[in-house]
């Protein structure tokens, strides 16, 4: 046993892409997660974030390298083998009003992974259970047989909750759970999947763009930039004090909702990311670092440890640039 | 003009699918809907009832044998006792249309349904699981669509021969092929959304998922088919029984009195008008009830 809950170890997925080009979505990530703490995934868009999820949770198959699970490799085992940890990992996902079957009442969305996993006897049995799903979700009882189209985002959203954990799993990926939501429901959210996992003893991996929202949930925090992992770390300790430059600008770019810091120089980052069909050669960050020098363009920084967090750049203890 | 049809079927299934954000109507209302500013589908869809219920009611209506000959009273122009006149063999030929109704709606129906069955789940399938399970089903839907289709119904009907349940084996060889084609496009579009990857993350099997989540989704596109295949059945047989391959006289179908009927086209038109009106009816009535439908499911034509 590593001691970890979910562990993954050089995990590589390509996609194949126009011409006999591959998209490294995500390329030899290795990260672990422990039972209880919320891991936040940042990145901007098409960095490979979702990808990451999904690969943790087999909802794709890595090119290479593994995925464990409470110690054991659930890449290598057979779809047969992998049926019963299935029911330990769960997905919420961004859009709530694709994810939902249209055709559905609510009571059978909640009721199928009960009904999947055979954890209820009889159909009022099932039922009674999407009740206490939905109180546990703060959805009122009565829509039990209303269609997904009648209920609002947030709502909605809810009810994907509410699927996710009826059939009790321990681990859950939160794919941008609330970017498509209004920031007064976004709350609301937040809140109800922080209460579940004390409740219910889950463990997270939140992907977000929005460093306020990770801030506000995660434990540790993980940085994505291209497919690899920038830094990865203490929450607290990387909002504070950044080691690699990418999460710098990062941080540098949220927002400040305070009038006197206006006009105050924000350094933003400059261009536009690199193709991940094509990325450059060393460091992936290095075309938009303004730190980058020779050693950065010739190898590529692995992930080693500063002051208690990881982060992959060569010059990490060298402060702003 | 059915080729045209098919390609605004698919057209309207891909926006409806596209359309899923926003406000979404129940089926139910769409009908409703329909009933309301439709009045063309709505006029169609009680035509087909009656008709159909007249074919079912046939011997009720008529005082007539369907095959009751009268030689002294052959060929003889509509009047009080026989409505619609009658054929060279003395038979009344309203009695004959009504006989003949229940053929032509059986053929439409039957095949229709039983096509879009086999073209369901071999689309589904094939859109489903991909690889190889597709490449085989869609060449050999390929090959199908390449023969014109009442070429390719003449060649299967002369193989078999006659009869009614050979016309049915003919008509949905030969129009399981379309179906399968949308089902498949829309099955390809439905397995990349988020609430049947939702439903793969449960842990439903893939056989349920397509049962509860795919087919159910195009089960809107699915109608919409059917009732446009069902004209395209009707207007098969009556060509195949014109032309003696469909069904056998001395039954009645309305092909076959067009047949028998054009020998006598100059002394006796009525023998050809009656059956061939009755095909125009119902054809007009299961397609403006189609296209009825077909502007429900098409959000474009979506009224504020």
């Amino acid at each position: 046993m590593s001691g970890y809950l979910l562990e993954a170890r050089n995990v590589t997925k390509l996609f194949p892409a126009a011409g006999k080009k591959k998209v490294h979505a995500v390329s030899d990530v290795s990260l672990q997660i422990r039972e209880g703490e919320t891991l936040g995934l940042v990145g901007e868009s098409g960095c490979g974030k979702s990808t990451l999820g999904r690969l943790l949770i087999r909802l794709l198959a890595p090119t290479s390298g593994e995925v464990r699970f409470r110690g054991e490799n659930i890449t290598a085992l057979k779809d047969s083998d992998f049926r019963r940890i299935r029911k330990e990992m769960q997905l919420v996902f961004q859009d709530p009003y694709a994810s939902l079957d249209p055709r559905m009442t609510v009571r059978d969305l909640v009721a199928e992974p009960i009904e999947t996993w055979r954890l209820c006897g009889s159909r009022e049995e099932v039922t009674d259970r999407v009740r206490e799903l939905l109180r546990a979700v703060n959805v009122p009882e009565e829509f039990l047989y209303r269609y997904p189209h009648q209920f609002s985002g947030g709502q909605r959203q809810r009810i994907g909750i509410a699927r996710a954990i009826a059939a009790d799993p321990s681990f859950i990926v939160c794919d941008e759970p609330v970017s498509a939501l209004d920031v007064s429901v976004q709350n609301q959210i937040l809140n109800l999947l922080r209460d579940l996992k004390t409740s219910r003893k889950l463990t997270y991996l939140f992907i977000s763009h929005d460093l306020s929202v990770v801030r506000y949930l995660a434990d540790r925090v993980c940085i994505m930039f291209l497919g690899k992992i920038c830094e990865i770390g203490d929450t607290e300790e990387i909002y504070t004090r950044p080691r690699h430059p990418y999460t710098r600008f990062l941080l540098d770019a949220v927002p400040v909702p305070d009038p006197s810091v206006r006009g105050k120089e924000i350094r933003l980052l400059k261009g536009e990311p690199p193709s991940p069909a094509d990325p450059p050669t060393g460091c992936r960050f290095r075309t938009r670092c303004p730190r980058a020098t020779e050693k950065c363009a010739a190898s590529e920084p692995e992930l080693r440890y500063i002051g208690g967090v990881q982060a992959a750049c060569y010059y990490a203890e060298e402060g702003p640039a | 003009m059915l080729k045209a049809k098919r390609k605004q079927v698919e057209q309207a299934a891909d926006l409806r699918l596209q359309s899923q954000i926003g406000e979404q109507e129940r089926f139910r209302d769409q009908l409703r809907r329909m009933a309301r500013e439709n009045k063309t589908a709505v006029v169609s869809f009680f035509v087909i009832v009656i008709l159909m219920l007249a074919a079912i009611l046939a011997p009720l209506l008529t005082p007539y044998e369907e095959n009751e000959m009268d030689l002294l009273h052959r060929l003889q122009p509509p009047s009080a006792e026989h409505l619609l006149g009658t054929d060279e063999g003395g038979r009344d030929v309203l009695t004959r249309l009504l006989f003949g109704a229940r053929v032509s709606l059986l053929i439409g129906v039957a095949p229709a349904l039983l096509s879009l069955i086999l073209g369901a789940l071999l689309g589904a399938a094939a859109g489903y699981r991909g690889g190889m399970t597709d490449t085989v089903i869609m060449r050999i839907a390929d090959v199908t669509l390449a023969f014109p289709s009442m070429l390719l119904a003449m060649v299967i009907m002369y193989s078999l021969g006659g009869g009614i349940f050979n016309v049915f084996l003919t008509l949905t060889l030969v129009n399981w092929a379309n179906v399968a084609r949308i089902v498949r496009s829309q099955t390809l579009k439905l397995r990349s959304d988020e609430f049947v990857e939702a439903a793969r993350v449960t842990g439903v099997p893939d056989r349920t998922i397509l049962r509860r989540h795919i087919l159910p989704n195009c089960l809107p596109t699915l109608l919409v088919l059917f009732t446009l295949n069902i004209p395209a059945a009707i207007l098969t047989e009556s060509s195949l029984s014109f032309l003696g391959l469909g069904i056998q006289p001395p039954n009645a179908s309305w092909g076959l009195m067009i047949n028998t009927g054009r020998q006598y086209l100059y002394n006796a038109p009525w023998l050809c008008f009656a059956p061939g009106a009755a095909i125009m009816l119902i054809v007009l009535s299961f397609n403006f009830l189609g296209n009825g439908l077909l502007d429900v499911l098409d959000p474009r034509m979506k009224k504020q």
